[in-house]
């Protein structure tokens, strides 16, 4: 091709540009407005991250304050409690996902197999129910149920010639409560998608599965399983890296005074340390760290899942 | 779909043991919510002495009578709602806004505007420089700061660019050819045909409004401007039923039983309205979750 044809066809590409983006000018105008929401709300903290890297000092500005480089992050790791602190969040994170994560699994794979399906239809929906429940009720009804004196569990206990137990003065209730309050909560809801996984594995296989003999243990464990194999791991990917996002709220407003010590995770620290002390750039430093480790969780997961079995979020 | 066979020995008692693991499992989900709603109407001395289990005991609406009475969990009932729908128009035009031009192939520029939507799905400034935001655009105390931050997000930007691009091609040609601008054709067009999409997005909006707190605790000051769920954590958690709504008793004891009675009726008040929307709930999340899962 010559250059001149070449010239031209770059020159008609470029006003078809402009006729195209003077045709839809009307699109550009709409999204004008969630561009400037995002920009503000979404961008400008980004912007602000920069505060942990330095001594933020209101009356100067994210701008004018001063660099001080690592000094924050220096601070948080020889605090006296940053061990703690992130064994907490390490240990809450993994218990959630080794027993959180793979129990809608196992029940859609057990309501998978309710041939019943007016039976299937009634447990799914009383199951999902409590994802619609806000975090303050439901620890709310925690409080309520765990009551030494007048809860039902305390009733229970005493029932069963037991001592009644003081859960959320004791520390070491905090985790298998927060776990198993997750696992009442978001069962249901997070066994959608693996039903819907489950419901797209052709049916044949099943059929033919069924002439050969197999039992219904058999195929779970030879169609079901590998069929949903590919959903369970974008899943896992996701799951790992939120690993360190441990639903803030819940921790929040499960924490007491006497439970402090296995309830202090970072995001509840970084809450402590910067809304109610002011410390705003010490916490965001350690917020910065957070997102920092989930950030490489994320990566080196999918990256070592990918070279495994082919499976990738990007 | 299979044809009738004998079933082998090994599957009847998967079968039985199946429905046993799952009856029980779903009781354990099902009985708390259940045994709250009993309890809002026993006697709470019944209660204190364990006697409520299947049915309500002594049946009381003293505890509703109660919560009726007191202005501030009202208060933060108007509040609520007002919060919420303010969140959901504002949320889900917003996310029309930027879905539907990000559904158009003729939008020049759509995959830029699409990354600059989705990295915020992965890179966020976090609690404290969000805080800082907020302050420096005075908008601490205000329900801006509740209803703005809780708007919209980069998922729900792209569930709903999913529906549109689903809509007839052929349609908007023709409109075109017709000489119906960009604007019209969504109004008349887009708009009456997206009333599932619109569903879904006022929905999230909602539940994410109505059962938020955090973002109030932090924001506002001014008791009148609290939601409901800040309310009811000082009722349920921090075990302080506002005076007013047993500062009436005279014994320690019975205020005790009676705040307890309290509690398990604010939990079903608060849970009401969701509770009421719940078979919308459960058919639209579950087509939004799928609609963002195809592309997301």
């Amino acid at each position: 091709m010559s250059q001149a044809s070449d010239f031209h066809f770059i020159n008609k590409k470029r006003s078809n540009k402009l006729v195209q983006i003077k045709a839809n000018w009307e699109l550009y105008v709409l999204i004008i407005f969630p561009v400037a929401y995002f920009f503000i709300f979404k961008y400008m903290p980004m912007y602000g991250v920069q505060i942990a890297f330095k001594d933020f000092v209101p009356s100067q500005g994210i701008w004018g304050s001063a660099w001080i480089g690592f000094e924050h992050f220096q601070r948080f790791f020889d605090s006296y409690n940053f061990t703690q602190i992130l064994k907490n969040t390490v240990f809450l994170s993994l218990l959630l996902l080794f027993i959180a994560f793979p129990i809608p699994i196992i029940i859609a794979i057990m309501l998978n197999q309710v041939a019943h399906h007016r039976i299937k239809r009634f447990i799914q929906t009383a199951i999902y129910a409590p994802y619609f429940i806000s975090t303050v009720v439901l620890v709310g009804m925690v409080f309520v149920f765990l009551s030494p004196n007048s809860g039902l569990v305390n009733h229970i206990v005493v029932a069963f010639g037991g001592d009644p137990i003081l859960f959320m003065a004791e520390s070491e209730w905090f985790r298998p409560l927060y776990v198993f309050t997750e696992v009442w909560q978001n069962t249901g809801f997070a066994s959608v998608i693996y039903l819907a996984a489950l419901a797209g594995i052709d049916p044949h296989l099943h059929e033919a599965a069924v002439v050969d003999g197999a039992s219904k243990w058999q195929r779970i464990r030879h169609i079901d399983l590998p069929g949903i194999a590919p959903t369970i791991t974008i899943l896992f990917i996701l799951a790992i890296g939120n690993l360190m996002n441990i639903g803030f709220e819940k921790a929040f407003l499960m924490q007491t005074d006497i439970n402090v010590d296995t309830s202090e995770i970072i995001p509840t620290y970084v809450y402590k340390m910067g809304i109610q002390r002011a410390e705003y750039s010490f916490s965001a430093a350690v917020g910065l760290f957070n997102a920092l480790i989930n950030l490489v969780l994320l990566i080196v997961v999918n990256r070592t899942v990918k070279r495994l079995n082919g499976t990738s979020l990007f | 779909m299979l044809s009738v066979k004998r079933k082998s020995n090994s599957d009847r008692w998967f079968d039985i043991t199946n429905y046993t693991l799952l009856i029980g499992f779903t009781l354990m989900i099902i009985y708390p919510l259940y045994f709250i709603m009993i309890a809002s109407f026993s006697d709470p001395n019944r209660i204190y002495e364990g006697d409520v289990w299947l049915l309500p005991r002594d049946i009381t609406f003293e505890g509703y009578a109660r919560i009726f009475r007191d202005s501030a969990i009202w208060i933060g009932y108007k509040n609520s709602i007002l919060y919420a729908m303010l969140t959901a128009i504002i949320g889900t035009s917003l996310a029309i806004m930027a879905a539907y031009p990000l559904s158009r192939k003729d939008f020049y520029g759509r995959n830029i505007f699409m990354l600059f939507f989705v990295i915020t799905l992965f890179f966020n400034g976090g609690l404290i420089p969000t805080y800082l935001l907020v302050r420096q655009l005075h908008l601490m105390d205000t329900i801006w700061a509740v209803v703005l931050l809780a708007a919209v997000d980069a998922f729900v930007i792209i569930i709903a660019r999913t529906f549109f691009q689903s809509l007839p091609e052929e349609l908007r040609e023709a409109a075109n050819i017709d000489g119906c601008t960009n604007m019209r054709y969504i109004w008349s067009f887009v708009l009456p045909l997206s009333k599932p999409i619109i569903a879904v997005l006022v929905l999230f909006a909602v539940v994410r409004q109505w059962n938020g707190f955090f973002d109030a605790l932090i924001y506002l000051d001014d008791s009148n401007k609290y939601p409901l769920q800040l309310i009811l954590r000082n009722i349920l958690i921090q075990n302080q039923p506002t005076g007013s709504l047993v500062d009436d008793i005279q014994t320690a004891l019975e205020r005790q039983r009676i705040s307890e009675l309290i509690k398990y009726g604010v939990i079903i008040i608060a849970a009401l309205p969701l509770l009421i929307l719940y078979p919308f709930l459960q058919r639209y999340f579950v087509q939004g979750v799928f609609i963002g899962s195809v592309k997301g």
